[in-house]
């Protein structure tokens, strides 16, 4: 029989209990978070159970929300099940303030430079990381470019105000 | 003489460093494309190396948080500019997805079409390429006319060549005219001949067998591991194909075989590639026969009815009020975007071309991450080329078919 996302959930709460909530099926792909100190933990379970078998780390990234306080940066594991070919999404959240979270480079050595990816990016420290560094931007970069704090576009510009894409800003 | 020595100043420790160290790029012709490796070499073995990505980086996933849908299609042709059909197409099957959107059936078999070509235009580069860097630059100039072909086919199809904004979300900007289909048979036509004879010229030569079995191999665990996808993987044995195992527009209607290899060296990827490239000529071929199948109004069918984010055609757009409407909406940027998370992803030419699109409900993605394959593959360059020759790692190199635009986004 092969694995469903019902399986899946009940397998994660089977061992982890309350910590992994969230739940979600978006477009058939499950998704949950968990606590950022239970990363590798689950990343781990994930991979060495020998129902879930989820050895293919397909993606990782991270998303900034500045305005949820306490959780500004979260970072996205797309992971997939090669055999019973189903994926899943897993966030853990994190405060911008001290955004530390375990590296899954030990794990997966595609993490390697997909975390300097979100490191350069977001400035997601990745505790463990044995090279973590800017990759795509400039050493001397002294900011986190896709941070929202950060705007694309000159603010003096009005056209441009957050109001002419649908959420907020300042023109009435 | 003593005199003379006292004026050249070596840096400490440098008489006694067994190692040679070499810049390998940025700008080398023998990297096609502008990325780094620092190489130690010792004689012409390469003891260890790093790589410097990054000299192209054109920030797209910022850039995409400010542009409506339909305006970051340009973005994704300069992800792998080899192959810009398949991001575009891949990009608009995400929006697809996310805004719930069916396409008919004819709309499939012409974007399979589409992107076969682009994944024969794909390969055959970058085998020629192999080639080239193995030494022999036949094979390039034989398949280069028939990448003219394909790109002639694209331009009849959408009016450009090597980033080609093709199709819409919901369709195509327009029906494929006859000479596009006439193209089309040419090429069907034409291209198995030219492909036998470049298989004839490398598959069974003595040196260029010597200079790829057995070079740049990983092992199909270790190619895992660091993520690899496409034909990379499956050269080494792992079957895994995005057509197959989450097919997108209509796939599953098509036969087709997953070539696999069992080493995962130079020799393995070219094989792939090159009967990848026999059957993306059959699956074309079998798009082709259920494209004729439609008749009547059903021929007339190049896109999914959703006028909120296809674009009208202009003609409607003068004579019709609703078509200006949504015109204007569209091209304002004034749509918005259902709230959602989705990831989708297609078989690019070198790998699972993935699109992590978040919408909060704005008229722009919230956030959007591009999964480029060949980024995450190239770590293991590394690996792949530690205590191989200098010449092998550059082999290595082309045949893993790396594409700057799409390591740096």
């Amino acid at each position: 029989m092969s694995l469903t996302n019902d399986r899946i959930k009940q397998r994660l709460i089977e061992k982890f209990g309350e910590p992994v909530s969230g739940f979600e099926e978006l477009y058939g792909l499950l998704s949950f978070e968990a606590p950022k100190e239970m990363n590798l933990k689950i990343l781990q379970f994930l991979f060495d159970d020998d129902e879930l078998k989820f050895r293919f780390l397909t993606d990782l990234c991270a998303v900034n929300y500045p305005d949820d306080k306490g959780r500004e940066l979260a970072v996205v594991y797309h992971l997939h099940n090669l055999v019973d070919n189903i994926r899943l999404r897993f966030k853990v959240f994190t405060n911008v303030q001290e955004p530390d979270v375990f590296t899954a480079s030990k794990l997966f050595s595609s993490a390697n430079w997909m975390e300097r990816e979100t490191y350069d990016f977001f400035g997601v420290n990745f505790i463990g990381h044995p090279n973590l560094k800017r990759i795509l931007n400039v050493d001397e970069m002294d900011y986190f470019p896709l941070r929202k704090e950060y705007p694309l576009e000159d603010q003096t510009r009005i056209d441009k105000d957050d109001a002419m894409f649908g959420r907020g800003g300042t023109i009435v | 003489m003593s005199e003379h020595q006292h004026h050249i100043k070596l840096p400490e420790g440098s008489i006694e460093k067994q190692t040679t160290t070499l810049n390998l790029g940025p700008t080398h012709p023998a990297t096609h494309g502008v990325f780094q490796n620092i190489l130690e070499l010792d004689g012409e073995r390469i003891v260890s190396s790093e790589q410097t990505v990054g000299y192209i980086h054109r920030a797209f996933e910022k850039l995409a948080e400010r542009r409506p849908l339909y305006q970051i299609t340009p973005i994704t042709d300069r992800l792998n500019y080899c192959s810009s059909p398949l991001n575009n197409m891949g990009w608009h099957i995400t929006c697809e997805k996310l805004l719930n959107i069916q396409t008919p059936k004819r709309v499939d078999y012409l974007r399979v079409i589409i992107m076969e070509l682009a994944r024969i235009a794909d390969h055959l580069i970058c085998n020629s390429i192999v080639g080239v860097d193995a030494g022999a630059f036949t094979g390039f100039v034989y398949v280069m006319e028939y990448r003219e072909l394909i790109y002639e086919i694209y331009e009849e199809v959408c009016g450009s060549r090597l980033t080609t904004n093709i199709g819409r979300i919901g369709g195509f900007e327009r029906n494929f005219s006859n000479t596009a289909f006439e193209k089309l048979e040419k090429f069907l036509r034409e291209y198995p001949k030219v492909l036998k004879e470049f298989e004839n010229l490398f598959t069974r030569n003595r040196i260029f067998m010597d200079r790829l079995v057995g070079t740049g191999a990983i092992s199909a665990e270790r190619a895992l591991n660091y993520g690899f996808t496409g034909p990379n993987l499956r050269a080494a044995g792992v079957d895994y194909d995005v057509r197959v195992h989450a097919p997108y527009s209509s796939y599953q209607d098509f036969d087709f075989i997953v070539p696999v290899g069992n080493t995962g060296d130079n020799y393995d990827r070219f094989l792939v590639r090159n009967e990848e490239m026999w059957q993306s000529l059959s699956i074309i071929e079998q798009a082709y026969r259920k494209v004729q199948e439609f008749k009547g109004a059903d021929a007339e069918v190049f896109h999914a009815n959703v006028p909120e984010y296809y674009l009208p055609e202009k003609k409607e757009v003068y004579t019709k009020m609703e078509a200006l409407i949504w015109h204007f909406k569209i091209i304002m940027g004034e749509t918005a975007i259902p709230k959602g998370e989705v990831y989708n992803a297609v078989e690019g030419a070198n790998g699972e071309l993935g699109f992590y699109l978040i919408s909060d409900g704005g008229r722009t993605p919230y956030r959007l991450h591009f999964r480029r394959p060949c980024f995450i593959y190239y770590q293991a360059y590394g690996e792949l080329t530690k205590g191989a020759m200098l010449s092998d790692a550059i082999i290595t190199m082309s045949s893993l078919n790396l594409i700057a635009g799409e390591l740096d986004a």
